[in-house]
Order: C-alpha cells, then sequence, then structure tokens
C-alpha cells in the first residue's frame, strides 16, 4: 500500500512576536541527518531547535538500506524497534552477470550481535519515526515551514528564518546544517563542494506487486532483461520493491520518469505487470565533500558535508556516524569542554566520508566504466569470474556501509583484530541482555583485570562471545570506549595513571600518541 | 618481497612466443581483453601489493 503521507503541523515561533533567547543548538534541515541530531544531543540533555523548510518526510523512499551500526545509533535514539519491527532484514547479497550467479556476500556470517546486517526501510518511515520520537522529546523544539535564508557568525551564530507568517531572527551558540546534498547554508557560505560527477542515469522506480522474492540483494550487470546495462532488485516493506536500472548517459531524464517508457522496463525484470508503480525518479550520481565540516560555529553534518552515490548505501549511514561522532563532542564542549573536541570530529568524520567516498566510486566506476582501458579491465573481471574463484570478489557492485576505523586513537595492544582502537566496540550479548546497551558514556571494560579507579564506570563482560571479541588469547584486557561506543585505547593491564592519561588525551580529541 | 627485475625465468624466448601465439589473430581489441585477463590473473598470483606497485610504477617510466 502507498504511504499515507501527513503534513506535521505548522506553529508560529515565538520569535515572531518577541525576540528569543540565544539556543544552544539550532539545527538546519529535519532530514533524518538533522533529526537524529536532534535526539543525539538531547540524549546527553543538550537542547535544540530544529528548523525545516518543509512539513512533510522524504517524498519517496531515496535511502532504503539502514546498517547494523545505524540500528545500534537507532536503539539510543529509541526508534530501533519500530525499524526492526516494521523492516525487512536482510544479509545475503547476489550478483550475476548475464543470467549466472557470479559472487555472493553474508554481510553478517556469526552470531551473538542484537542488531542484523541491514534492514530495508523507506526513508520516509524512518524520518517518521525520528520526528515523532523528536516531537516527543522535551528538549526538542521542532520548526516545520521555517526556512532558513541568511546567516552571519561572530561568537555565536545568526540565522534568518522565514515562516508562512513572515520573517523572524535566531541566535544560537552554533549552528547544524543538516541541510541536504543542496545545502542552502553552503551556498550562503560560498563553499566549494568538490568531487565528481558520473555521466551516468539510472531510473530508479518503487513499485508495489504480490511477490515471494527473497529478502536478498540482487544486482545483475548485463542481464539479459536489460541489455549491456545493470539492474538492482531489492525488497522493502508493505511489498514495495526496488528497482534500479542503469539507462546510459544518453538517456532523456524527462521522458525515461513517464510511464509509458518505465512500466515496459520493469515488466522486463519481473516477467509480468501485475504491479503498480509507487515512485520513479531519474539520478546523475555524484561523489563530492566539503574541504572541512567545521567553520567555527557553523558545522555540517550529513549530505550537506559529503555525497555518494547510493551503490553501498553509504549516504545516509554515513551521515549517521556523523551523529554519533559529533553528538558528546558538541554537548561537551557546550558544557565548558575544549573546542579541540569538534576538530576532532572535523578530522574523523573526513576520514569516513573519504573511506565511503572511494568506496561509492570505485563501485560506480565498475558499474559505468569510461570507454577504453577501465572497460576493457572491467569486463575482463566479469568474464574472468565465471572462470576463476579470485575474480568473484573483485565484481564490485556495491561495497555495503560499514563504520570506519578512526586513525590516531590508542594506546593499543595484542588483542583482537575486530576491537582496535577507532574501531565500534563490537556488541555481544551479556549476562544483562546487550553489551552496547551497557555503553552510554565513557566506560571501561575489563576482562580479568581489576579496572584502576579512574571515576569511570566499569564493566566486567561474561560470556564467550564478549570473551573472544575482546580477550581472545590474552590473559587479561582492558579497554576505555568513548561515549560513542568507539574504542579509545586498550591494554592487556594499566594502571590508573596511564587509563587517566589516554583519557584526558581523548577527552581533548587530540591524536594519539 | 622486492619486485624481481633480474632474470627469472627459464626458456624466456618460448615463453615470449607463446605469448604472441596467443594473441595470433586477433583484433587489437581482442588482443586488449587478453592482456587484461593476463595481467588479473598474474597480479591474483603474485598477490603482493608492494610487488604489483612496483610493477606499476616500473611499467609506467617514461
Ligand atoms: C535513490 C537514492 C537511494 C539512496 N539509498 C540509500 C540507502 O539505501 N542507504 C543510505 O544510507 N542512504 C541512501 N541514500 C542517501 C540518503 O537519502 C541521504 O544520505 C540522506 O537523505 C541524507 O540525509 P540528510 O538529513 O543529510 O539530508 P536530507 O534528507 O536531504 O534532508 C535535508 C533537509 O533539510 C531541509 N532544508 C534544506 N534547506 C533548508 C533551509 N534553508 N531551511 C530549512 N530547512 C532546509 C530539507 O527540506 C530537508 O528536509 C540514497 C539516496 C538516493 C537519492
Amino acid at each position: 500500500m502507498a504511504y499515507d503521507y501527513r503534513p506535521f503541523p505548522y506553529a508560529p515561533p515565538p520569535g515572531l512576536t518577541a525576540p528569543e533567547p540565544r539556543h544552544p543548538v539550532l539545527i538546519v534541515g529535519a532530514g533524518p541527518i538533522g533529526l537524529a541530531m536532534a535526539l543525539e544531543l538531547a540524549n546527553h540533555g543538550v537542547r535544540s531547535v530544529v528548523v525545516d523548510d518543509n512539513d512533510v518526510v522524504s517524498v519517496g523512499s531515496r535511502a532504503i538500506c539502514w546498517s547494523k551500526r545505524s540500528l545500534e545509533i537507532f536503539a539510543r535514539l529509541g526508534i530501533a524497534e519500530r525499524c526492526l519491527e516494521k523492516g525487512v532484514t536482510w544479509k545475503v547479497g547476489r550478483t550475476f552477470h548475464r543470467d549466472r550467479e557470479v559472487f555472493n556476500f553474508d554481510l553478517l556470517p556469526e552470531d551473538g550481535h542484537r542488531m542484523p546486517a541491514f534492514i530495508n526501510l523507506q526513508q520516509y518511515y524512518v524520518e517518521q519515526y525520528l520526528a515523532e520520537a523528536a516531537i516527543a522529546h522535551p528538549l526538542i523544539d521542532l520548526r516545520f515551514k521555517n526556512r532558513v535564508t541568511a546567516l552571519s557568525q561572530s561568537d555565536h551564530v545568526r540565522a534568518e528564518i522565514g515562516t508562512p507568517d513572515g520573517p523572524y531572527r535566531l541566535e544560537a551558540e552554533y549552528l547544524l546544517a543538516c541541510d541536504g546534498a543542496r545545502s542552502p547554508i553552503r551556498g550562503l557560505m560560498g563553499l566549494d563542494f568538490k568531487g565528481e560527477l558520473f555521466e551516468e542515469r539510472f531510473l530508479i522506480a518503487d513499485i508495489e506487486m504480490e511477490a515471494d522474492f527473497p529478502p536478498e540483494r540482487h544486482f545483475w550487470f548485463e542481464p539479459t532483461f536489460h541489455p549491456g546495462q545493470s539492474a538492482l532488485l531489492h525488497k522493502q516493506p508493505d511489498n514495495i520493491y526496488r528497482i534500479d536500472l542503469q539507462l546510459g548517459w544518453d538517456a532523456d531524464p524527462e521522458a525515461e520518469r513517464q510511464p509509458d517508457r518505465v512500466i515496459p522496463r520493469i515488466e522486463r525484470v519481473v516477467g509480468h505487470s501485475d504491479f503498480r508503480l509507487d515512485w520513479v525518479s531519474v539520478y546523475t550520481f555524484q561523489c563530492r565533500r566539503l574541504d572541512q565540516f567545521v567553520h567555527d560555529r557553523v558545522i555540517f553534518v550529513g549530505d550537506s558535508a559529503h555525497v555518494v552515490s547510493p551503490f553501498g548505501a553509504r549516504g545516509g549511514n554515513g551521515g549517521m556516524q556523523d551523529v554519533d561522532n559529533l553528538g558528546w563532542k558538541l554537548a561537551a564542549v557546550l558544557a565548558g569542554g575544549p573546542e579541540t573536541l569538534l576538530e576532532s570530529y572535523d578530522r574523523e568524520r573526513q576520514h569516513g566520508a573519504d573511506e565511503n567516498i572511494a568506496n561509492s566510486t570505485r563501485a560506480t566506476r565498475f558499474m559505468t566504466p569510461e570507454d577504453g582501458a577501465e572497460r576493457v579491465f572491467r569486463d575482463a573481471v566479469l568474464r574472468l569470474a565465471g572462470k576463476a574463484a579470485f575474480a568473484r570478489a573483485w565484481v564490485n557492485s556495491g561495497r555495503l556501509s560499514r563504520p570506519c576505523t578512526y586513525p590516531g586513537l590508542g594506546p593499543d595492544a595484542d588483542l583482537p583484530v575486530g576491537a582496535a582502537p577507532g574501531m565500534v566496540a563490537p556488541d555481544a550479548p551479556v549476562a544483562e541482555g546487550w553489551l552496547q546497551d551497557q555503553l552510554r558514556g565513557w566506560t571501561l571494560l575489563a576482562f580479568n583485570h581489576d579496572a584502576p579507579d579512574v571515576g569511570l564506570p566499569v564493566l566486567h563482560p561474561t560470556g564467550d562471545n564478549a570473551r573472544a571479541r575482546y580477550q581472545g588469547d590474552a590473559a587479561n584486557a582492558l579497554y576505555l570506549i568513548r561515549p560513542d561506543q568507539v574504542v579509545a585505547a586498550r591494554w592487556i593491564t594499566a594502571t590508573a595513571a596511564e587509563v587517566t592519561t589516554a583519557l584526558s588525551h581523548h577527552k581533548e580529541g587530540r591524536p594519539w600518541p | 618481497m622486492a619486485l624481481n627485475t633480474l632474470p627469472n625465468l627459464p626458456d624466456h624466448d618460448g615463453f615470449y612466443a607463446a605469448l604472441l601465439a596467443a594473441h595470433k589473430g586477433l583484433t587489437a581489441e581482442e588482443s586488449a581483453a587478453l592482456n587484461a585477463e593476463l595481467i588479473l590473473i598474474l597480479a591474483n598470483h603474485i598477490g603482493d601489493r608492494a610487488v604489483l606497485d612496483a610493477a606499476l610504477t616500473l611499467a609506467g617510466q617514461r
């Protein structure tokens, strides 16, 4: 069934009648990133005003694949249960060349994780759940039909905001630009958005049909139903299926959007005409980012800071990792902590964006090789995949979103590779439920170790999974975990002085050593 | 391991002839496709990024 778009109510903001007191944080944009940002800040006790020029959730489903890490973040924001209940859980992807399977992957081959590798859930549902949680939160003031039209900054930020009842002005300590890929804030500040555009057009369609297609990601290179191009089929809730079809650079985007063109193409994919078009769009994809995400008191988060092509689902999921990284740091700075923490947001999330851009660019190039050597090698990989095992993994239809490992964290020790400094602390079942649920602030994890008293909560996780993921073959292990559940440092054994040194280092956001 | 640029292949004349024979009668396009597969197969067999990077650099020297 089609999604029921219900406008959120508009109320005339107080600033129209009298100046408002300066707010700690103004968030521009109530897309998934702005809304998640407000909820994450509220978790840290920080009030925010969120303005959005619109009053409905995302038109068309856009993002559908939400990663394990995003779900872990959603758990903290209070919407994971709703997402899991509604979403289609999946972990297997199959890639075909012509009509034969050449490669498959299982994104979560081991047990003992609360969250699945991925769920598919239309972006409008995720936005709806986030918006409802934000509206219900006493620390969040969400204002629809409020458009930022100008801004300036000194030791605070001033924004001009237009509403149906006229303009007003807001002041805030910090402005978070969560205003999407076309970011008007970026434009108002005259900032360059560097990167590359792929000269290729893709038809993206959501269709509704009754089918027993498995909950897997299927990707085809040069299928017989769409010769010479690529195609993707993915299942969503409500009997909605996502179909991506590569069209070529010469395709006319206006004509290709018309049902008389779209329907026959889709009939060839699904083999019948018993479906309804839910949403159709023709896209050209880009990978770009800002040189810097922090510009004094204006901070870019999500698509306003970086965009990627969607093969790999690294756009929205990458943005959620920005939220994860910035929340506790901005809360600490507002509470009087060092501003170097915001530099660490900039440094760490640029690193994350570069990894997402590199992966998305490689996948898009593999799909849309330029004439010449690029195409010769791409075709060679596809041919080899049919006759040599090694080449199967080289077939690149998208490397799906995983959190990056932040460089410059530590100290490190000879402990399991999957829990190194800079990585998200792996989840595991523990006596109290799930380990990640216990990680809600600076925490020490101690294995066969009397943790030194440095004023931090100490957990002694039990269970085989936790031991295997953190302690491995070592006699003992001690971990320092950041509020965003990233491993900051680890030791086989450490004194209070060693832990305190690492802790104060990381609380200032300085790279180790 | 470092890239070996000293003589290493016994009967190199024989291999050279086999390489040419594999390309015999191919169009330029077919030859490029054959070479591409060959490079990928050999790269996987070598399995050492440092060696491959050194080979890329050497091949690119003008
Ligand atoms: C076809 C497609 C498929 C995708 N698939 C995936 C996927 O599977 N997984 C994934 O993770 N990502 C995916 N993405 C990417 C994902 O949609 C984006 O990364 C995500 O929407 C970014 O969220 P955001 O909040 O940063 O920006 P947006 O969602 O663009 O939200 C920005 C908000 O700011 C508001 N705004 C703009 N200007 C102003 C202003 N001046 N004043 C007030 N408000 C303003 C806008 O109205 C909007 O609500 C896909 C994208 C596309 C196009």
